[in-house]
């Protein structure tokens, strides 16, 4: 770029306008004393006692190392400087340094670089304190607009939180399968019993569900609730519900059957589709079912307690009595 | 719009005139959610449908309630962070006049997609400004009336702010300051309170 202005053409700019341009610059003499400075740099080394004093007595340049006199500095002019207040050798200051004059002098301006908000906050600047040219203020502003868009962030977390938790309460599907849960299984057993629906309820436990997961892991073994769930699903009807209330154990409960003895059909129904191998991702799995069963029309008050606790037991006789089959609670008569 | 505005209506409305208003003009408005997030961006609609729910349920002109929000944002003990980010704006009331023209792009610094009204200010005299606001939002320039308000009390200032209609460049705002200040205004540090180094 072609040197647009006479080598010897000087400015006669008088303090006040150097301090207007550059608040936080220092005029050194040939000896290193500083001459005059801005009324910011002022300000943040505690006062205005600054004349006078040698510069290397107030600040430590820590890079490039070894400055410590001005003939130094003065080789350096024009570089990007680091430098620390002495009594502040943490608040890292950037520095450039031109000479003035006959060469002898430097005109020293320095910037907080990324230590602005630190200062701002240390020695309580005020805007007056930058030049109008300075991006400090921007700086400011854009850590503060941070800050609201941060917390403003944390807040949605929080509430969105909130709302998973309150969601995950009120589900009423088992995520692994699909079928209802507990919860949706209890509702809709309380909705039968206030409606004095007849209604049957099957408790269904997989047999030796464990050596599954323990011989081929957990993957297959939730593979195999999912086919087993589909077997449940395709065996009972749109209106029953069908409740996955535990690891391996489902409830259903049927509205409206005509009798127990259509319940137990449908009980040995799903046992022979069960017994067929299932696919589990690759790997062939058979399982048996233990199921038991009562009919909420073998009470006189039914309750909801008192039929799960019932099918639960029929469901342990099954057990009890070698697995893959049905029992039925003993006070529901087969018998129409 | 973007969720920010339309949450600081919903603040606005809920902080001044209660949680039991606030849903009664979302069920007018149809929003079919109850709180807007700042974080997403709604159709424009949904912003002019709250509006004159609001004008409807709280009986007043549409205009007014504007100008109300414009002063909410301002004063309000909810809304600080913004006042401080607009007191950043210059150390007198007519340097924040003149630092409205970078509001949009300070604005978008933090939020990206954040569109604020356009300003445009022209000074006829140091005393005598002309401000044209551009914004999808109609009747933008009322915000604005009620924000210039609060903050020329904000630096202590006495000033005229009227709403002077529109023009296809966008809605006219007159401002006229008074020679003396009439009042001290309130403190404002660049740090915040709290945060200062021992």
């Amino acid at each position: 770029m072609p040197d647009l202005m006479p080598k010897d053409r000087t400015f006669g700019l008088d303090a006040a306008a150097l301090g207007a341009l550059m608040p936080m610059h220092l005029l050194l003499a040939p000896d290193g004393r500083i001459e005059a400075h801005g009324a910011t740099v002022g300000r943040i080394l505690g006062g205005a006692g600054l004349t006078g004093h040698s510069f290397f007595d107030l600040f430590s340049l820590r890079r490039p190392s070894g400055l410590t006199n001005m003939s130094a500095l003065r080789a350096r002019a024009g570089q990007r400087l680091h430098l620390s207040p002495l009594d502040r050798p943490t608040a890292v200051l950037r520095g450039l340094a031109v000479p003035v004059g006959d060469g002898r002098r430097l005109l020293l301006n320095l910037s907080f670089g990324i230590g602005l908000i630190e200062a701002v906050q240390d020695h309580a600047l005020t805007d007056a304190d930058f030049a109008p040219t300075d991006l400090a203020m921007e700086l400011l502003y854009v850590v503060e607009a941070k800050s609201a868009v941060m917390q403003e962030l944390k807040d949605l977390n929080l509430r969105l939180q909130g709302a998973k938790t309150v969601a995950e309460e009120q589900a009423l599907t088992d995520t692994l399968t699909g079928l209802r849960n507990r919860r949706a299984l209890a509702a809709e057993l309380e909705r039968a019993l206030q409606l004095r629906q007849d209604f049957g309820l099957m408790h269904l436990d997989l047999d030796h569900f464990k050596t599954v997961n323990d011989t081929y892991g957990h993957a297959i073994g939730d593979r195999l609730l999912r086919e087993v769930a589909k077997v449940l699903r395709s065996e009972t009807r749109a209106g029953d519900t069908v409740a996955r209330t535990g690891g391996d154990e489902f409830v259903i409960l049927l509205p409206d059957l005509g009798g127990p003895a259509d319940l137990l059909q449908i009980a040995q129904r799903i046992n022979s589709r069960l017994s067929l191998p299932l696919d589990c991702g690759g790997q062939s799995c058979r399982v048996t079912v233990s199921i038991g069963l009562t009919v909420s029309s073998a009470y006189a008050r039914p309750s909801a307690e008192e039929l799960l606790n019932d099918a639960d037991h029929a469901l342990y006789v099954a057990k009890r009595e070698g697995r893959g089959c049905t029992r039925v609670h003993p006070g529901v008569s087969l018998l129409r | 719009m973007h969720g920010l505005i339309n949450r600081s209506i919903q603040c606005f409305l809920r902080d001044t005139y209660g949680a039991p208003v606030w849903a009664r003009i979302v069920r007018e408005a149809g929003l079919g959610f109850d709180s807007f997030e700042t974080m997403l961006t709604y159709d424009a609609a949904l912003t002019d449908a709250v509006l004159q729910a609001a004008a409807h349920v709280l009986g007043k002109p549409r205009d007014y309630v504007l100008e109300d929000l414009g002063t909410y944002l301002v004063t309000h003990e909810n809304t600080q962070a913004g006042r401080r980010l607009l007191r950043f704006g210059g150390v007198s009331f007519a340097d924040f006049l003149h630092s409205l023209e970078d509001l949009p792009g300070r604005a978008r610094l933090a939020l990206p997609d954040i569109e604020l009204p356009l300003l445009d200010l022209q000074d006829h005299s140091p005393r005598d400004f002309t401000l044209v606001c551009r914004s999808p939002l109609a009747g933008v320039g009322h915000v604005v009336v009620g924000l210039l308000r609060a903050m020329a009390d904000d630096y202590g200032v006495l000033s005229v702010v009227e709403h002077q209609g529109s023009c296809p460049g966008g809605e006219i705002i007159a401002v006229t300051l008074a020679e003396t200040a009439f009042a001290k205004g309130r403190r404002f540090a660049l740090a915040r309170d709290g945060q200062g180094h021992a």
